[in-house]
């Protein structure tokens, strides 16, 4: 993976160069985000309720027998918003968007359609690459703002309705409240945004990498999705300690 | 994206010089020296694997020599820079057109993504193309739902778009039935005589090099054997040509 860090970073500088033609390719923006929406935001809203129904079970019971239950909800309000939901949604967005990225630029490699699109002077970065990475680098953060909201309500719910924790709905937001700031949640949603950077980066760079026929294809997806987790867990420690500046 | 800077449209002289090229320590391209001139149809022949289509990789841009060079209209040319200052076109042996478009889309791309028309001017050209290749019904279809051959015509609309002054085919009839072939050999013909454009193709089909061709090139292990003439390279006497020529498949009696 480490050997291909200069190619994604010289992938990502030359998409960033070619932002000035960004209104062109609005069209395939907007539908590169609709495809990432319309296939997300159910999975999203789904594991994001878990995920702070989890939280609250985990924390809830040991703040509760500790008298600390007004704590209950500004722990699952924080970590779900600076950590669970960029960090998951992320890893999320890497499976089910980073792999179509990768076969589908792939399998456009193998079957010449870039070559194609070259030959009419056609740049694949502007056709392929700036649209799939400005329609990622909009819906994570979006779909990570829905994540945090389902994940406080599957933490508040759980918060009330298991009888070891026993935190009503008022309760666990106003503790919530008193503890998540906005700017706990701003920091949740630069992460994503760089996350979506890297997915996009590193699965478009992947699918023009791809070599072979279809085994090529299936290698890329696995490089991509693989690739891509390791690249976020790594920025979040980075992006975190920066952070806490 | 900027639509290539030549717009005049007659076809362009193109020489290669000491061309050479390796893939993994094998050697594909060994020295390849050829001139095709402006205006001409050029096929190379060769049998699989000699490195025809490696050359036109070359020619078109898609491949950076390790040796030698490409000029244009006596120019030198730099591989990247190709696709911009010329108007070039490459019918690809498979169509390679976009999946994801339909048809109509894949023939209009062109026009599209420079925005050298308006919609309704580019909807009208695709039109003509298509009729032009025999596939008028197919503008909304998607590339899946078209044979073999069909998707190859496509791809000739596609190129006839860009109203190229030099035009690659690779292949241009394999998988075709005798009688689209004959479209094809046509339209190839009809190019050089509408535009003046320079053709090269690279094919396996002696009935539409010896049809089509001013010239031929056969190209064996990454080295030219002959440059000529139709009747050049039928009376050319090296026993891998003549046996190219005149191979013949027969049943056993």
């Amino acid at each position: 993976m480490f050997q291909n860090i200069g190619e994604i970073a010289l992938l990502f500088w030359r998409t960033l160069c070619a932002l000035p033609f960004a209104w062109r390719q609005r069209q395939k923006v907007y539908d590169q985000f609709f495809e990432i929406g319309n296939a997300s935001l159910l999975m999203v809203c789904v594991l994001s309720f878990f995920i702070g129904a989890v939280i609250a079970l985990q924390t809830g019971p040991v703040l509760v027998e500790r008298s600390l239950s007004s704590a209950v909800g500004g722990i699952v309000g924080i970590s779900i918003a600076k950590e669970l939901a960029p960090v998951m949604m992320a890893i999320l967005i890497a499976g089910r968007i980073g792999s179509a990225m990768a076969a589908e630029i792939g399998s456009m490699r193998v079957y010449q359609e870039i070559d194609a699109l070259r030959t009419m002077n056609i740049d694949p970065i502007h056709y392929l690459v700036l649209p799939r990475m400005l329609a990622i680098a909009i819906a994570l953060p979006l779909l990570v703002v829905f994540a945090i909201l389902v994940g406080w309500f599957g933490g508040a719910v759980i918060a009330e309705a298991n009888s070891r924790i026993g935190v009503p709905f008022q309760a666990f937001f106003s503790g919530l409240r008193d503890i998540v700031e906005v700017k706990d949640v701003a920091n949740g949603l630069f992460k994503s945004f760089c996350f979506a950077l890297i997915i996009g980066s590193v699965s478009c760079h992947q699918g023009l990498a791809t070599l072979g026929g279809p085994r090529g294809i299936g290698r890329s997806v696995t490089k991509a999705v693989v690739n891509s987790i390791v690249l976020i867990v790594i920025f979040d420690y980075i992006l975190t300690r920066f952070l806490l500046k | 994206m900027t639509p290539p800077l030549d717009t005049t449209s007659s076809g362009v002289g193109l020489q290669v010089r000491g061309l050479r090229k390796s893939f993994g320590g094998q050697a594909v391209l060994q020295g390849v020296d050829l001139e095709v001139r402006p205006g001409e149809i050029f096929v190379i022949m060769g049998p699989s694997g000699s490195g025809k289509s490696v050359l036109l990789k070359h020619l078109i841009g898609l491949e950076s020599p390790d040796a030698g060079e490409i000029l244009i209209n006596g120019e030198p040319v730099h591989a990247a820079a190709l696709a911009a200052k010329y108007r070039m076109a490459l019918v690809f042996q498979s169509g390679a057109l976009l999946n994801s478009l339909t048809v109509g889309e894949n023939v209009g791309l062109y026009l599209t993504e420079h925005r050298l028309k308006s919609p309704e001017a580019i909807r009208q050209i695709v039109a003509e193309k298509l009729e032009a290749v025999g596939l008028a019904e197919a503008a909304d279809k998607m590339p899946g739902e078209l044979s073999g051959g069909m998707k190859k015509r496509a791809a000739l609309a596609r190129a006839l778009v860009i109203e190229p002054q030099l035009i690659l085919y690779d292949e241009p009839t394999s998988e075709l039935d005798p009688l689209s072939s004959i479209v094809i050999a046509e339209e190839i013909l009809e190019l050089k005589h509408r535009i003046r454009v320079t053709s090269l193709i690279v094919s396996h089909d002696r009935d539409l090099a010896f049809g089509v061709a001013d010239r031929i090139a056969f190209i064996h292990e990454g080295r030219i054997l002959i440059v000529g003439t139709p009747d050049e390279v039928k009376r050319f006497q090296n026993p891998l040509v003549q046996r190219f020529l005149h191979a013949d498949f027969r049943r056993a009696p």
